[in-house]
Parts: structure tokens; sequence; C-alpha cells
């Protein structure tokens, strides 16, 4: 096997930040190499640097044995190097040929490129017809594309950054399988992700970061995940507890919940049950009705009389202060605008939802001191690694901020907690202490609802496990027992996993 | 080549520099424009700037700043409440009107007797048109979804329609030898607004715009109202998930800066106006949103900008006399003021990079 990529000595500094230092590894023809570590540990600088995106500043690149050094992605893609980017770029009222056309130097006519294409979707097991429109494609569909975007320059080094994450478990086993052929026809592909089982299952070496430094090259096979995060993360990963939770009397009753769809998605007549000490997971692939649920049930979104009963007491008409003045909280899953505001200080953004049960607002009145003294609270009880309670929320990193927010509803002693994403892009270490946190609650008695797309942390968390397709949630199942394939039907619906919605 | 780089906070000594470079600014290419149509500029920044405070007539122009910046002040403090939530009146100019017009209503239906509620009447009633002014566009986003930033403009052209129909029907002077305008409240005591110390410029509008300016700075600051509209400005989910009705929000916001306003044509119509005329409406509902902007909404802020603003008209009524500018001269400069304003404000999120 011949290196097709080499780095040697990769460092880049921004201002404040060593993100790269020192950074050597080398990909090789034929096999898929995977790039693991936290956020922040380095991954993206890195990618971009071989991708054109960003120039290092010491070190070198080699590619097939030449010098290496693109000024940009156009030059990257001239030597031979393609990458597929986590959100999609595509012009949904064209047709996947058209865009595809869109991203090439000089594309050849367009029956031609259609052949193409179909030659190659067919060649590689990604059935795609070049003349549909890419409104109408799903989410696994439109990754296709992208690929076969790629695929059409002949790439030599394919980039993947975290392609499964918006895909359904089935959806990622196609992909697998496709990135296996490729590679068996000599292409060198780095695969980013922070999903430790499938790099298990799926890649044959494994480059892991840490702080931007290269902790290793290991083969994932020949390592749990447990040591794979433990070298992640630079120390031994938590196991969470879930010990101590007894489910027992219901306390939150939801039936017949419907909502009108306006923008998003409308929920069809969600029904569930929910106990005390009981944590409920809700799987679903993003945009399927995620977000108006969440609304739904803190109160942003009115809901219908009978609807929603906490402990016996109808809350279906009450607003989101009142709910949580009952005890129903909710943690949204955009942690800028919606569930804190950037611009304000982290101790003005605990007036947000902890007004009333932090006796923080009194008659109309704010306590600032008290706003200040609870958010310090928070920043103590839940590791916040902030300079203090006046620090703009925007200015926390993603997984601190998601600490704090998370923090500020369960140190609120919450009946019912409702939670969407609760560790999305959080780095390994943050997202065992929030998951603890949940576990924690629970085992005082509340219940909870964790919306997640994270499959693991759901079979982590739950007790109980449904799934969210087009605005119906299915019937639960327990989580005990329950497989990946199992979800991955669930997640698709009656329907088969191809309908799977997703927004543009 | 140069290049914006977005800032990470935006840093105080630049929120309170750029207004301070944006009126440095319009001081110079006003300069120019004057040097251009061939004044002396420096004669003309002068006049416009200085006189008025210092020069040889500023006995008779600084009582004018109270009498100028008193409307402008009471206004803006209320307008700031809606811009700090996203909420954009741009017709305190009507709700000025029509607050005029309501409280000399009642002025007119009391003549001639004099008792000692008619003039906190006339200050009910100034109060509720202008917020029946600002409660139209307020309903109308709540309802039908429409623009408030076009009804409430919009209803700036009815209300003066309705001034002047008011000046030569209604409430025409009987003993006015057929002149179009209402009596002349300076005349009836007991609906008279004058300067509570001779000659001071001090009337009942400026005390009202120095409580509005505290009251607002108090809900702003200490009460949870304000923090909804901060939020709401800020983040429209979050103010969402936070509790905040915006439609509540947005009922609250025009009918308080409309009320303000509605105030500040009152005790103008029973002040230095006396009467309502065709011509009533000033301009100072369209001034007092620069005035806002360039204090930055907050209410210290909107106290400079407010005299500063008014400095301004008098300076340019000034150059008007004594140089021969054009009448034009004053929006120029307010235009100008804005324009740069807006244009410095980038200063305070971004910074300038040179480009490697």
């Amino acid at each position: 096997m011949s290196n097709v990529f080499r780095a040697e000595g990769l460092g880049k500094t921004y201002p404040g930040v060593r993100a790269n230092d020192d950074v050597s590894f080398a990909v090789e023809a034929g096999e898929i190499h995977a790039l693991l570590g936290e956020n922040g540990a380095g991954k993206s600088t890195l990618v971009k640097m071989i991708y054109g995106l960003v120039r290092p500043d010491e070190g070198q690149m080699a590619l097939l044995g030449a010098p290496y050094a693109p000024h940009d992605p156009r030059a990257a893609r001239a030597a031979g190097v393609a990458m597929v980017f986590q959100h999609f770029s595509l012009f949904d009222a064209m047709t996947v040929a058209e865009n595809v056309a869109l991203g090439m130097e000089n594309p050849p006519p367009q029956p031609e490129l259609s052949r193409r294409i179909a030659d190659l979707s067919q060649g590689y097991g990604l059935p795609l017809n070049p003349a549909r429109r890419i409104a109408a494609l799903s989410a696994g569909e439109r990754q296709r594309v992208e690929i076969l975007r790629c695929l059409l320059q002949n790439p030599r080094l394919l980039i993947m950054d975290e392609p499964t994450s918006v895909l359904t478990p089935q959806e990622a086993e196609i992909l697998f399988a496709t990135l296996r052929q490729l590679a068996e026809a000599g292409t060198a592909i780095l695969y980013i992700s922070h999903k430790l089982e499938e790099i298990r299952s799926h890649c044959d070496r494994a480059t892991i970061l840490r702080q931007g430094k290269v902790v290793g090259t290991v083969d994932p096979r020949a390592h749990s995940a447990r040591e794979l995060a433990a070298m992640m993360v630079g120390a031994e990963m938590r196991l969470v507890d879930r010990s101590g939770r007894k489910p027992a009397a219901p306390v939150l009753q939801v039936r017949g919940l419907s909502t009108a769809g306006g923008e998003g998605v409308a929920l069809k007549e969600v029904a569930l049950t929910l106990r005390s000490g009981e944590i409920l997971g809700i799987g679903g692939v993003a945009g399927n009705g995620q977000e108006e649920l969440l609304s739904a049930l803190s109160g942003e979104t009115p809901t219908a009389p009978g609807t929603i009963a906490l402990e016996g007491r109808d809350l279906s008409r009450a607003g989101p202060e009142a709910r949580r003045r009952a005890g129903l909280l909710a943690a949204p899953e955009d942690r800028l605008g919606h569930a804190a505001v950037p611009e304000f200080s982290l101790a003005e953004n605990t007036l947000l939802t902890a007004g009333a049960r932090q006796n923080l607002i009194r008659r109309g009145l704010i306590d600032r001191k008290a706003a200040t003294d609870f958010a310090q609270q928070v920043i103590r009880a839940f590791d916040v690694r902030t300079p203090g309670p006046d620090t703009a929320a925007g200015a926390l990193s993603g997984g601190n901020l998601q600490k704090f927010v998370i923090g500020r509803e369960v140190l609120g002693r919450p009946r019912v907690l409702v939670v969407n994403q609760p560790t999305w892009g959080v780095d390994a270490g943050a997202a065992a202490a929030i998951r603890q946190a949940l576990l924690d609650l629970a085992a005082q008695g509340a219940g909870l609802i964790v919306i997640s797309q994270d499959l693991d942390e759901l079979l982590e968390l739950s007790d109980r496990f449904c799934a969210l397709n087009q605005g119906r949630l299915s019937a639960p199942r327990p989580t005990e027992g329950l497989t990946i394939e199992e979800i991955g039907l669930m997640l698709g619906g009656a329907h088969g996993m191809e309908v799977a919605h997703v927004p543009a | 080549m140069f290049r914006l780089e977005p800032r990470a906070s935006a840093p105080l000594l630049w929120q309170v520099a750029t207004p301070v470079l944006a009126v440095l600014a319009t001081m110079i290419v006003g300069g120019c424009l004057f040097a251009a149509m061939g004044f002396d500029p420096v004669a003309a920044i002068r006049t416009i700037f200085w006189d008025p405070l210092f020069g040889p007539t500023a006995a008779y122009s600084r009582p004018q700043l109270l009498v100028k910046a008193g409307p402008l002040i009471l206004i803006a403090s209320g307008l700031a409440l809606g811009f700090r939530a996203g909420i954009w009146n741009i017709g305190a100019e009507g709700q000025y009107i029509i607050g005029a017009i309501c409280g000399a209503a009642v002025a007119l239906a009391a003549y001639p007797m004099d008792a000692f509620w008619i003039f906190p009447a006339m200050i009910l009633a100034g109060a509720a048109g202008g917020w029946a002014w600002g409660m139209v566009p307020a309903v109308l986003r709540n309802w039908f979804g429409a623009s408030e930033i076009l009804v409430s403009l919009m209803l700036v052209y009815v209300a003066q329609r309705i001034a002047a129909w008011m000046a030569f029907g209604p409430m025409k002077n009987p003993e006015g030898f057929n002149f179009p305008g209402s009596r002349n409240l300076q005349q009836y005591e007991a609906a008279s607004n004058p300067d509570l110390i001779a000659n001071s410029g001090l009337h009942w509008g400026g005390v009202a715009a120095v409580l509005a300016l505290a009251a607002t700075w108090f809900v702003m600051s200490r009460h949870v109202l304000g923090f909804h509209i901060r939020t709401a400005g800020a983040a429209p989910r979050a103010a969402r998930f936070a509790g905040v009705r915006p439609e509540r929000l947005v009922a609250l916001c025009l009918g308080v800066s409309g009320a303000l306003a509605g105030l500040a044509g009152l005790f103008e119509v029973a002040g230095p106006a006396g009467q309502i005329t065709e011509s009533f409406g000033s301009g100072y509902g369209f001034t007092a949103i620069i005035v806002a902007f360039l204090g930055r909404l907050h209410p210290l802020g909107i106290l400079l900008a407010g005299l500063l603003l008014a400095l301004t008209y008098i300076g340019g009524e000034l150059a008007q006399m004594m140089l021969n500018l054009p009448a034009a001269t004053v929006q120029v400069f307010q235009g100008m003021l804005l324009f740069f304003l807006l244009g410095f404000d980038i200063l305070t999120r971004y910074r300038i990079r040179r480009r490697a």
C-alpha cells in the first residue's frame, strides 16, 4: 500500500488558540481512515487545510508523493481531493443533474452528464434519477448527489465530514457499502466523525486528535468504544449510572395532541404517558416534528384543551410561564436564540425561564443579585467553563452553554423536563455530565422526555423509546432488548426508510 | 484592500464613539456642502452649532432649546421602547397631531369656563388620542399581519389631513375673522401651558419628558417588562419561550409610544404653538426617530441627542436669518446625521482589517 496523502508536522494558530500542533499522519490507498476527536479537537481545521480553505502556518503535505499546498478548494479539487460537507449545498428547485453541473468547471452537455450520473450511481449502488428535483429527495438521497458530484472528479482522496448525522441507520449502511466499494477501487477516504461505534465497525484505521495534537493512529477494531473515547478525552470516560430509578405514578398525560403545521411539521394525534422517575426517549430524523413537539409541550405553541395534563391538572391552555410554575420545564435544541439570548449575560439568561421558580422576579421587579447568584449556582453545579455570570451567553462554547441551559432547568426542580438534543454538538466529557444530570433528575422522581437524534444516547438514557415520523409518534417500546435495526424501522415509519421526511 | 471582520461583542467605547463621529462627519460634510453653495463653511457651522448657545442672540435661543428638545425627548423615549423590541413606530408625527387635536378639543369644548380640571383633562385626552392612533397599526399588525412601519407612516398623512380639516372646519376660531386655525389656547388661562419659570423655555412638556426618561429607564433596566422587550428584540424565539406574547408587546409598545407622542402634541398645542393649524405637525415625530437612534435607545443618550437635534433646529433657523442659508438646511443636516450614524454603526459590530 502506498500513501495517497501525508501530513508532516502541520500547525495552525488562531488568535488565542493552537488549533493544530505538529499533526502528522498518512492516509493510504484503499483504506477508510477515520479522523476522530471531540468538538474543538482540531478536526475541522485539519480538514480545511487539506481542502485548501485554510493555509497551514507550518508543516508540509504531500499528495501521491508530490508536495501539496492548495491555495483554494479549486486547486485541491484539481489535485484530486474532494470533500462532502456535513451541510449540503444544493439548490432545491433544480434537478440532480443541474446541481451537479453547477459544481463543475466545464460541465458536459446535460444528456451526457445525466448518463454519466446514472452510470456512476448504478455502479456504486447509489440509485439516483438525474432528472429529479432536489426538493423531492430525502437527506440520504441529497447526500448521494453530493457524493456523486465528488466522484465525477475521480478523486484520489475523498473527505467525508460527519456524513451519517443526517441518516437513518439503514441509509448509513448503504453509505458504508458505497465507501467500501470506493476504497476497494483505490480511493483513499478520510472519514470524520465522533460516533465511536460506526468507526469501530467500518473504518480500517483511526487517527485520534486531542487539543490539536495527534494522540495516535490505531486500529479501531482492536479497541473498545470506551478505550477510543478515553483516548479522545484523555481520561477514563465516566460511565453513566442508571441505578436508583423506579418508574412510579404517571406525571404527564398527552392525548390527541395535534398542531397546525405552518412552516414546520404538523403534529398528528400525539399521545404519551410519562411516569415519575422515567425517561422516555423520542428518536427520529431531524425535521419530523421534534421542535414542534417541544414547543407544544413548553407552551410556545397553543394547544387544544384537554390535550396536556400534568399530574391530573389540565395545562393545555396555559402559556409557557404558567406551565413552568406548575413544574413542566423544557430545554429547546437551539441554544443561541431560543434557549438563550446570545447578547445577554448568563445572569440575564437565567431570567428567561427561572424568574418565578427561583424567585428572581418578584412583582415584576428583577432581583439582579439573585439572578447573578443563581447563574453562579448553575455554573458551579454544572462545571460551566466561563469567567463568570456577567459573560455573554454567545461567548461560551457550545458545550458550556448547553451545560448552562440544561443546568438552569435541572436546578428548577421540574416535575417534568422535556429536552431536545441535550448533547448536540457537545464534547464527550460534557455530554456524559449532562446525561448523568438527566439520569439523576429522574432518580429524584421527575419524569423526563429526551428528544434526540443520537440513538446511542437514547439507548443509554431511556427506559422506553418511541419514534417521531412526520409528526406522528409511534407507540413506546421498552428500550431493553431493542436493537438498532428495529429502531431504524421505527424511525422510517410504516412506509419504509426512503420517505423519512427531511426538510430543505 | 480592507475587509470587515465581525466583533464578538459591541465594545462600549464604539457605542459611545459612533454618535460623536456621526456628528463630526455631519459637520464636515455639511461644511463642504455649504462651501460648494458659495457660503463660508466655518461661519455656517458656527452659526448652527455655536451661536445658539453662546452667540450674541443666545439669550433668546437658549430657552428655545428646551422648547424644541422637550417634545423630541418625550416622543423618542416612547419610540425607543418599541425599537428595542423590534417594533417600528414610524408614525409618531401622526400620533403627535392627533394627541394635540384631542387635547385641544377638550379645551375648546370647555371654553370659556375656568376650572382646575381642564388642563389635567386635556393631558388625559392628548395621551388617549395618541394612544388610539398608535393602536391602529398595532391592531392591524396583530389581526392581519400588516406592517406597522407602513401603516403608522401612512397614518401620519391621514392625521395631517384631519388637522387641516379641524383648522378650516370644526375647530375654526369663531372670533378669528374667518382665518383658518383654532382659538389660541395661550390666551385661555385654564387650558394654557406657559413657561413654568418665565422665559426659561421649560413648560410641562419638559417636565413630562424628564419623567418619561426616568420611567423608561426604570422599566428597561429593572422591570421584567423591559427584560421582555429587550429579549423580543434580540431573540424573538427566546422571548416566546420565556412566555412573552408578541401581540401584547406590539400593542403595548405602539400604544405607549403613541400616548407619549400624543402628550408631546398636547403640550405643544397648549404651549408654544397655541392653536391647531393646518401645518401643526412640524416634523418632531420624525426627528424623534433620529433622536432615539442617535441616543442609542438609552435614556441618557436620548436626553443628549434631543438637545443636539434641538440645536440643529434653532441653529438652522439662525443660519437662515443671518446667512440666508436655504430652509432645507435643517432637514439636510438631520438626514445626514442619521445617515452617518447608521454608517458608522457598522464599526460597533465589525472591525476593519487590512486584507492580507
